[in-house]
């Protein structure tokens, strides 16, 4: 193909900017780098094609660990959100999880003007339709109107764009997202290139007009004042929207059950694996024919349209049954579809090709991020968005790439579990998949992960020196809750006060520590025993109550962590020949020379190596050291 | 979730969900007992890992009071005894010797401790040890973590690995796993129970918005209170051990010169071959002890058999009521060459209603009765055909002895079944796992701070039937709740 050279070279080219390309943008332009940023539409760039919200438990956590990071998404959704609440609330700390209704138009033009107001960073709408290796290593893109942009570092962040193929029933037509124009050849190229491409699917449910709802048959679901994602942004206080909950009905049921032949997904025409988590409404009544209702959000798509989104009710059922369908709901017996539900198939990464940094293993400086590594998600994909954005640049200033630990952030489980273990459907991140849960909460993401931040280069001295403030001020606090001069003495009015408190009585002295861990006494109680309580911001008192109540828990945690740390320490060489491992099953030889672990802990958990592997792997890298003439083994 | 399963029902894979996690790979404390199994003067066990000199803090009294292991300079000896912090008695007279890191076999902290031999006291030391901070260790993990540490020279790592490979392809003793085999299925029950504890919970946690029928809080209570009795009596069988510490009681019963020595005999021939781990095994006492594949055969009143095989005398009736009596399985002889007597026939009254097996003996001479008459006339028991002169017929007689005790028609009971020092600790690991869930739940804790221990509970349960559970609580998540939107 011909093809004309663009005079500037790039450092970092990004191919899409949705949620993952945004992030993957902005990191390396602020951390200095000449970097380019490709979208199909300029007028999608952050668009939220699904629901018109962020956060839940796991995935929130992955918003504050952004935004810790120095990433923008928190940011963006706290300048253009309608609506927020605080979710779990009755469970443990570790699993609250903030829920934002976003206007999406609004959280386009902001995070759109934020890329285009960045030094350094270049944005175009542009197709692009080849990667250009040479050698194995990256050299630049090739796009549809025939330019050659030359990068040294080239980022996918396609979303479901490669070959989307939208399906509505027995409708059916190759298109990206929100009928966008679809991305025929980028992965004909990567086929090209050796990389593994697998064939995934996802989905979405109607969006009806608001004049043809009837909110007073719903129940409503206010938002809460005093949130915000960003540890940076003050909590949201204009006047919140309101989300609706509604229900379907047997009837509704009965129409899916009476089309079931004309369903993609039973009728074979869907081929892609969807995701468990997020099943389409015809999934549920198939899977769950017992349950009589299922539950619908109705959730305004912005300020200024009057497009409500129905969240629970994704289809790919044909249009004509959607709208049968949808007017058994209660609240929704008039109303009109603005756009059907659909479900789309697109091309993605077998993320086993991936190394942990996000780069491919098979050509260097490409790395791919969010939907095409296997994922869902607007969460997940911003936060590989932003590491491999980070690792990019990091390579290309000589520095040591990032990789965030298990045991350390949200974003580490995700991609560790992508490139360590593979999906066999699209991924969601879930708090349950992280072993370290009580070390890995939403409210102390900034204390996790902002000084890494800061090493980075994306957070600022003024932020930074807010976050060390916050920190001195939890420890201070610690040392006098602790200190035994402020000893609570079992007095009369002591008594009588925990005894109002509905807590048990006192028979000796006790530091204020002791009884701030009692469930039933907060911070401010403690103002009653004590004369010199130091005052404290909210965020402050919430870590201090955290730390001291669940204290015995986070120790535990914290220990299983130093146990297994000494593994995840244990480099692998990356020149080792698993071939000449013959102690070890042919199976566990296949698997670790297809992942390439890093350490013993991350060889550990791939799946098909034993601990007789990894025992026999051991043994074969001290006597590897040896040979080369190491000392042993690092202790 | 694919990790291999080994043959043993042995397995050294922890579980967490979304991760697999080694025991291997732990900084932990390990310990076994080191002396080969079987009788002897002392026995020595061996702990080594960070926490050994705190073990030893909290289960050795020295003479002099005072001392404490852990203050004491590298390669000393010190006598004393090993006392159980729980019920605070002594259990044994031991030295202790200790070596600071790294010079030390493995390159770690030991601490050594000499018992008196026989293998119940060096057990119940094992015990205490476990139940205060360590771990039994794996086979060969002493060298591996020698060879890691620097302590082994190459020529040795090659050996290691050898031995890290047997364990999981020698098939062991074979009717030891069958049993085991049982003890799996009582765990996957409770394993099944703390599952769905797991999934309920955890789908409550990542769905807060989704609809789930919810245990309430007594419900919740009531089956973590469920898993806990179940583990506690598992763990109490474990410690009565019958079987496997006095052996299944078998007599061998038969008119005089039916060939009951020499069916002793053969079974003592046996046992030089297999040496059984019974404490306490002498000749000389009127016991003997056969190890048939790994079950614990007692062959009780021997020497009443070696009297009678000399004389011919009546049989003695009283006695083989008693015998029968006592005994878990019966040993019946006949003599195909003289045929079914009545003396035959009294005998079989009185033990028919007992686990027996009949072995019809000699059939390398001539047949009295027709095969059929023989099976008609004992048919509500296995029958076997044997030539002990010819030795012909002895491996089928012990599979049957097998088959016999692993069919359960011998009352084994749960008590029998844990054998394994390992499975023990494993269990009780689950145990004070969910002693610690109870807790959280009794103080009022929010469901993920429940999960953390049940997660614990169900990882120990793993280690037992060699499976993770990490992939199947997410199977489990979403077959179960209908979630998402």
């Amino acid at each position: 193909m011909d093809f004309h050279k663009y005079p500037k070279e790039y450092d970092v080219i990004v191919i899409g900017a949705g949620h993952a390309g945004c992030e993957a943008s902005l990191a390396p332009a602020r951390m200095g780098l000449e970097t380019l940023t490709l979208t199909v539409n300029l007028d999608h760039v952050a668009f939220m094609p699904c629901n018109p919200s962020l956060g839940g438990p796991g995935k929130s956590h992955i918003v504050r660990e952004i935004d810790a990071l120095g990433g923008e998404m928190a940011r963006n959704m706290d300048k253009t959100m309608i609506q927020i609440r605080m979710l779990n609330t009755s469970k443990g700390p570790a699993v609250h999880g903030l829920r934002g209704q976003s206007d999406k138009a609004a959280y386009h033009r902001r995070m759109k003007q934020v890329l285009e107001q960045q030094d350094k960073l270049d944005l175009k709408q542009e197709i692009a339709e080849e990667i250009v290796v040479e050698n194995g290593q990256v050299r630049g893109v090739i796009t549809k109107t025939g330019i050659f942009f030359a990068g040294k570092k080239v980022i996918l962040t396609t979303g479901t764009f490669l070959k989307g193929r939208i399906i509505i029933g027995e409708a059916e037509f190759n298109a990206g997202p929100n009928q966008q124009y679809p991305a025929n050849k980028l992965s004909g190229s990567l086929k090209k290139l050796g990389i593994n491409l697998r064939r995934f699917k996802t989905g979405t449910p109607p969006r009806v007009s608001k004049r043809s709802l009837d909110f007073s048959k719903m129940e409503p679901q206010p938002g809460e004042t005093g949130l915000s994602f960003s540890f940076d942004s003050e909590p949201l206080s204009e006047e919140q929207v309101m989300c609706y909950l509604t229900y379907t009905t047997e009837e509704t049921h009965s129409i899916i059950r009476d089309n079931k032949m004309r369903t993609p997904l039973f009728s074979g025409v869907i081929e892609g694996v969807g995701p468990r988590y997020c099943p389409s409404i015809e999934d549920k009544v198939v899977r769950f024919p017992d349950k009589n209702r299922h539950q619908l959000f109705i959730e305004p798509e912005g300020l200024n349209t009057d497009e409500y989104y129905i969240s629970g009710l994704s289809t790919s059922l044909p249009h004509d049954v959607q709208i049968e369908m949808a007017r058994t709901i209660p609240g929704l017996e008039n109303v009109e579809i603005m756009r059907p539900g659909y479900a789309i198939e697109y091309d993605c990464v077998d993320p086993e090709e991936l190394k942990l940094d996000l780069e491919l293993k098979k050509i260097k400086g490409l790395y791919t991020a969010g939907q095409i590594n296997g994922s869902s998600g607007y969460e997940e994909a911003a936060g590989q968005g932003l590491i491999a954005g980070i690792n990019a640049a990091l390579s290309l200033q000589d520095r040591e790439a990032v990789i965030l630990k298990r045991s350390q952030a949200y974003i580490g489980v995700l991609i560790d579990d992508l490139v360590t273990k593979g999906t066999p459907e699209p991924y969601r991140v879930m708090t349950s998949r992280a072993e370290y849960r009580l070390l890995l909460r939403q409210d102390n993401a900034d204390q996790r992960l902002t000084p890494l931040g800061k090493e980075i280069g994306l957070v600022s001295e003024e932020r930074y020196q807010k976050y060390k403030n916050k920190l001195t001020a939890i420890k201070n606090i610690i040392s006098y809750l602790r200190d035994p001069e402020n000893k609570v003495n079992p007095t009369a009015e002591v008594r009588e006060k925990l005894t109002d408190l509905s807590s048990g009585n006192l028979s000796k002295p006790v530091s204020l520590e002791k009884l701030l861990r009692r469930p039933e006494i907060s911070y401010a109680d403690l103002k009653f025993f004590t004369d010199g309580l130091p005052e404290a911001t909210a965020d402050v008192i919430e870590q201090i109550e955290i730390q001291v109540k669940y204290k015995g828990y986070i120790d535990r945690q914290q220990a299983q962590v130093d146990q297994f740390r000494k593994m995840e320490e244990k480099k692998i060489p990356v020149e080792i020949d698993y071939d000449k491992l013959e102690n070890l099953r042919l199976e566990a030889r296949e698997k670790l020379a297809k992942i390439r672990p890093l350490s013993i802990g991350q060889a550990s958990r791939i799946s098909g190596v034993s601990p007789a592997d990894i025992s026999a792997l051991m043994i074969y890298l001290e006597q590897y050291r040896r040979n080369q003439g190491g000392n042993t083994s690092g202790n | 979730m694919d990790l291999v399963i080994n043959p043993a029902g042995i397995s050294l894979l922890g579980y967490v969900l979304g991760g697999v996690k080694m025991d291997i790979l732990k900084e932990d404390t390990i310990a076994a007992i080191t002396t080969p199994f079987g009788t002897g003067g002392t026995g020595k066990i061996r702990i080594s890992g960070p926490g050994a000199f705190q073990i030893g803090d909290k289960i050795f009294k020295s003479i002099n009071k005072n001392k404490k292991i852990s203050e004491q300079k590298t390669y000393t000896a010190h006598y004393g005894y090993i006392y159980d912090p729980e019920t605070a008695k002594e259990v044994d007279e031991v030295i202790a010797i200790m070596m600071r890191k790294p010079h030390s076999f493995t390159g770690e902290d030991v601490l050594e401790i000499d018992c008196h031999g026989g293998m119940t006291p060096l057990r119940a030391v094992l015990d205490i040890v476990l139940a205060n901070g360590g771990r039994i260790a794996e086979p060969g993990e002493f060298s591996q973590r020698a060879f890691l540490n620097g302590r082994l020279d190459l020529a040795q790592a090659e050996a290691i690995i050898d031995i890290i490979n047997s364990k999981t392809e020698k098939s062991l003793d074979l009717a030891l796993n069958q049993l085991n085999g049982k003890l799996s299925t009582k765990i996957d029950q409770i394993k099944e129970n703390a599952v769905e504890l797991l999934a309920h919970l955890e789908a409550a946690i990542d769905y807060p918005e989704d609809e789930i029928a919810g245990f309430s809080a007594a419900e919740l209570g009531d089956k973590f209170l469920q898993i806990k009795l179940e583990l506690e009596k598992l763990i109490s069988s474990s410690q009565q051990g019958k079987i496997y510490k006095e052996g299944l009681k078998t007599v061998i019963v038969g008119k005089p010169n039916v060939g009951k020595s020499s069916l002793l005999n053969y079974f003592l021939e046996e046992k030089r071959a297999i040496v059984t781990d019974i404490p306490g095994t002498t000749r000389d006492v009127i016991e003997e002890y056969v190890n048939l594949k790994g079950i614990p055969l007692k062959i009780i009143d021997t020497a009443g058999i070696r009297e009678t095989a000399d004389e011919v005398e009546k049989i003695g009736v009283e006695r083989t009521r008693n015998l029968a009596e006592k005994a878990d399985l019966i040993l019946f002889m006949v003599d195909l060459n003289q045929g079914i007597t009545t003396e035959d026939r009294e005998i079989y009254q009185l033990i028919k209603d007992k686990p027996v097996i009949v072995i019809a003996n000699k059939t390398d001479l001539e047949f009295k009765n027709t095969r059929q008459e023989i099976l008609t006339e004992f048919r509500d028991h296995p029958l076997l055909w044997i030539s002990l002169l010819k030795e012909e017929g002895l491996i089928e007689l012990k599979d049957s002895i097998l088959s016999e005790i692993l069919a359960e028609k011998i009352d084994l009971d749960s008590e029998t079944i844990i054998t394994k020092t390992r499975h023990k600790d494993a269990l009780k690991s689950a145990l004070s796992a969910i002693e610690k869930v109870i807790v959280s739940h009794e103080t009022g804790m929010p469901y993920d701070f429940l999960t953390i221990d049940l997660k614990d509970c169900l990882n120990s349960l793993g280690k037992i039937t060699g499976e993770t559970v990490a992939d199947d609580i997410l199977d489990r998540i979403f077959s179960e709740f209908c979630l998402g939107k």
